[in-house]
């Protein structure tokens, strides 16, 4: 079934139901302004609270208890006005804040006086030697599997990688009766020391006690091997082993699935296309919007909040999505903004929530041989350039990924360069001896996620083009 | 300081890079000026026809000398360009249409053009199998073809460089002034001083002009394309329609590009363009109603790119009518890519040469101002 909006105009529309959006969505209609909450997912959540009212996972500590905090977030969004639609594709969103939206194969058009985008977070690129070999994922698909439909795996299982959420998954896989036969943590070496200074903010953040006690209870039950420098996958068709170096020796061993995690990145495609600035962030390693304290971008009207605004984890996201949704409140209804929570109550809850946040991304930066491939490594997948054809366009005059395009088609296939977009920026700034901003990244363009022929035929047309096709 | 050099060439489209390499193959020195990079624009963005098929009839002698250096582009440029050459089809929907073509033709013929030729249903249908039946036939122009865009304007870059050229991307030109017969040019940091300068701006050369005294009716427009998902092979030739906003090109890899002109809302000071998918939308109603084979496949981008329109659709090309040393190339009005080849190397023949053999007498500044020189 699919329903088309109620309406052709909204003060406040929100693109993601995850923590942000499903915060700023209930703030927003709750201050009576006209709201719409646009998700391409089939329920509210996002990734972290996923099928939050739908999973069959019933036993609430399989999930944990941050999960569960989801529920009341939905139930307040549900107590409000706002309209909501599911499975509902945002493909373009431009300045003038004109949204399409593709619901149940189905174009529509709205207008929005502000759009707050909660788009959230992809997974970082992990292009190691054979990371497109079938029976490599990445973590997150795995987490949704689990969260959905409490698939876990039951093959020779690795993870790889670094990071909160790969003890999170690996808990979680474990929980539920899942197989890990060992986990290969890349986090450098280094990392420590350079994370220390940051250490005590950490300890006094709610996810030192919760995270320590979940690597425990992993290491419990998995071989945990540390300080992995060196990390490939191999199969003929289907993965078969995976390879790696830890302390200077080498090891291979056997593997029918192989989960690759290395932090999460904003999803910056369809801010990006609607022409909100970023820039490079030198600590998350990744774009991040250019917002005021309201979460405010540099297109009149469209606020971002959650993991989109830079990556600050579930509990950051939900008070971002209060911030934008209170900022909308005062521009449209300013006598209303008086009785939601002040600004400046607000914005100390943020700090707090975003206390440690350096030291995590700190201790988990992603070495750089897990970044920047080299060789016949893969880096953009939709048309298969690998590391080395990037750095051969670059010696014959590739200066960023844009001109890239051109020689390579690197970032035009269906993905637009979610999948290569970071490595490839990074890959030419090594090889350029450049910063990543000054490299830039891909023009984004709309749609940002494909859409029919015929969907888009179905588009009702203006008076003068209906009549222009029935002449012809 | 002041660098001295033989010409200043404003704006790297492909018109800019062209000459510029062209003049470098005349034994001089110039300097390309690109405020963003080669190809940044309309020229490096557009759909890739190179297309002698339909054009204006003052421009057809620019571009019949284009269409010789398109088909030996390897040996200027050490770089293929993509360009393949299937033709290009006019399609007539009707016999009303179909008779405008045999006008066209008839007219072409009379002036010793011969490169259109009017096919009837047996032969369109030959050339363009998946077409609707109930189309009688079309015109073709059978060299025509297409190429890489940003590749081939990325290419006369490259090999302009590699001649000499001195290439300065991400700097706008500015304070551009005459004195002592040097134009000099501020780019960044640097000035440069020529006797020559080149406005090849695009976009932005009707500012130039404008500056300099040669104010002419220009907008600036974006034309949209966009791309869909690898299909079966099906077309060889490009295909446009003698009736409707519609152009159409398969590529070697399956992926569709679907143009035809329909216009996107341009703001040039931001490098920007704000698409209007209802006219999108009705070229995909196009596409759909007249190409079955297209409807299961999906689009994957759209865009737009910044250019020049003039308000008689033919291109600003030659001299300047009030000055000496300068020399215009731009308002190519949504068809300039073709005419690059051959525009740079008329350009340079009327730079070094002070004159050249291609007919290009129409398309000159003075039609908007009587010469002052």
């Amino acid at each position: 079934m699919s329903v088309a909006p109620k309406r052709e105009d909204y003060d406040v529309v929100v693109i993601g139901a995850g923590p942000a959006g499903l915060a700023a969505a209930a703030t927003s209609a709750g201050a009576g302004l006209t709201t719409l909450m646009l998700d391409e997912n089939i329920g509210p959540g996002g990734q972290v609270f996923r099928a939050i009212s739908s999973t069959p996972v019933t036993d609430r500590n399989q999930l944990g208890a941050d999960y569960w905090v989801g529920a009341d977030l939905v139930q307040a969004l549900r107590a409000s006005n706002a309209e909501v639609i599911h499975r509902a594709t945002v493909w373009s969103l431009d300045r003038n804040l004109d949204i399409a939206v593709s619901i149940g194969g189905a174009s529509a058009f709205v207008r929005a006086k502000r759009v707050i985008l909660a788009t959230g977070a992809l997974e970082r690129p992990f292009p190691i030697p054979g990371w497109t070999v079938p029976g490599v994922m990445t973590a997150g698909a795995a987490q949704t599997m689990l969260k959905s439909s409490a698939l876990v795996p039951d093959g020779r299982t690795v993870i790889a990688g670094q990071g909160p959420l790969l003890w999170l998954l690996a808990a979680q896989i474990l929980r539920l009766g899942g197989r890990i036969d060992r986990i290969l943590d890349t986090t450098g070496r280094g990392n420590y020391f350079a994370a220390l200074p940051h250490a005590f903010a950490f300890l006094t953040s709610p996810y030192f006690a919760k995270g320590l006690s979940m690597m425990r209870e992993v290491k419990a039950k998995v071989q945990v091997v540390s300080g992995v420098t060196e990390l490939a996958a191999a199969g003929d068709g289907q993965l078969a082993s995976v390879s790696y170096v830890a302390g200077g020796k080498r090891e291979t061993i056997p593997a029918d699935l192989l989960l690759l995690h290395q932090g999460v990145v904003p999803n910056v495609n369809l801010a990006m296309a609607a022409g909100v600035e970023h820039r490079w962030d030198d600590l998350q390693l990744c774009w991040s919007p250019v917002l005021d304290a309201s979460g405010n971008s540099s297109v009149a009207g469209i606020a971002i909040a959650g993991d989109g605004a830079g990556i600050g984890g579930a509990n950051a996201a939900v008070v971002r999505g209060r911030i934008a949704a209170r900022a909308a409140v005062e521009a449209l209804a300013p006598a209303v903004a008086a009785k939601l929570p002040a600004m400046a109550a607000l914005r100390a809850d943020l700090a707090k929530a975003e206390r440690g946040r350096v030291f995590l991304d700190t201790l988990f930066r992603p070495a750089p041989q897990f970044r920047i491939p080299s060789g016949d490594t893969i880096v953009c997948r939709c048309e298969e350039v690998t590391a080395k054809d990037v750095l051969d366009s670059v010696a014959i005059g590739a200066t960023g990924p844009n001109q890239l395009k051109a020689y390579r088609r690197t970032g035009m296939g269906p993905c637009q360069g979610r999948l290569c977009g970071l490595t490839v920026t990074e890959l030419m700034a090594q090889a350029r001896a450049k910063t990543p901003q000054e490299i830039g990244y891909y023009r984004l363009r709309a749609p940002v996620k494909p859409i029919t022929l015929a969907e888009l035929a179905a588009v009702p047309k203006s008076e003068a083009d209906v009549k222009a096709v029935v002449r012809g | 300081m002041t660098v001295n050099v033989d010409a200043i060439v404003i704006g790297g489209g492909i018109h800019g890079c062209s000459t510029t390499l062209h003049l470098c193959l005349a034994g001089l020195k110039p300097v390309l000026i690109e405020k963003d990079y080669a190809g940044r624009h309309a020229s490096g963005v557009n759909a890739g026809g190179v297309r002698q098929l339909m054009r204006h009839i003052p421009e057809i002698p620019l571009s019949i000398r284009s269409m010789g250096i398109w088909e030996k582009i390897n040996d200027l440029l050490d770089d293929d360009c993509s360009f393949e050459s299937y033709g290009q089809v006019l399609v007539a929907e009707n016999e009303e249409e179909l008779a405008a073509c045999r006008a066209r033709v008839a007219e072409l013929n009379a002036l010793g053009f011969t490169h259109e030729e009017l096919i009837d249903a047996a032969e369109l249908r030959r050339l363009v199998p998946a077409v609707a039946e109930t189309c009688p036939g079309g015109v073709v122009s059978r060299r025509d073809g297409a190429a890489n865009p940003a590749q081939t304007t990325t290419a006369f870059r490259r090999k302009a460089a590699q001649l000499g050229a001195a290439v300065r991307e991400g700097v706008a030109a500015s304070n551009i002034r005459y004195s002592d017969g040097l134009w000099h040019v501020d780019a960044g940091t640097e000035t440069f001083a020529a006797p020559v300068l080149v406005n090849a701006a695009g976009a932005w050369a009707g500012r130039i002009a404008a500056d300099l005294g040669e104010p002419v009716p220009v907008e600036t427009v974006a034309p949209m394309l966009m791309i869909t998902s690898r299909v079966p092979h099906f077309i060889d030739p490009v295909v446009i329609l003698r009736g409707r906003k519609l152009s159409f090109k398969q590529f070697k890899n399956g992926t569709v590009l679907i143009g035809g002109g329909h216009l996107a809302t341009p703001y040039q000071d931001r490098n920007e363009t704000v698409l209007d998918w209802k006219s999108l939308a009705t070229s995909a109603q196009t596409v759909f109603e007249l190409f079955p084979v297209m409807r299961s496949a999906t689009i994957v981008r759209a865009w737009a790119g910044i250019e020049a329109k003039m308000k008689d659709d033919i291109p600003v090309f030659g001299p300047s009518s009030r000055h000496r040393g300068l020399y215009h190339q731009f308002g190519f009005s949504l068809h300039g890519f073709q005419l690059g080849p051959g525009a740079g190397a008329v350009m340079a023949e009327l730079i070094v040469n002070g004159g050249t053999q291609t007919r290009i007498g129409d398309l000159g500044i003075d039609r908007f101002h009587p010469s002052t020189l």
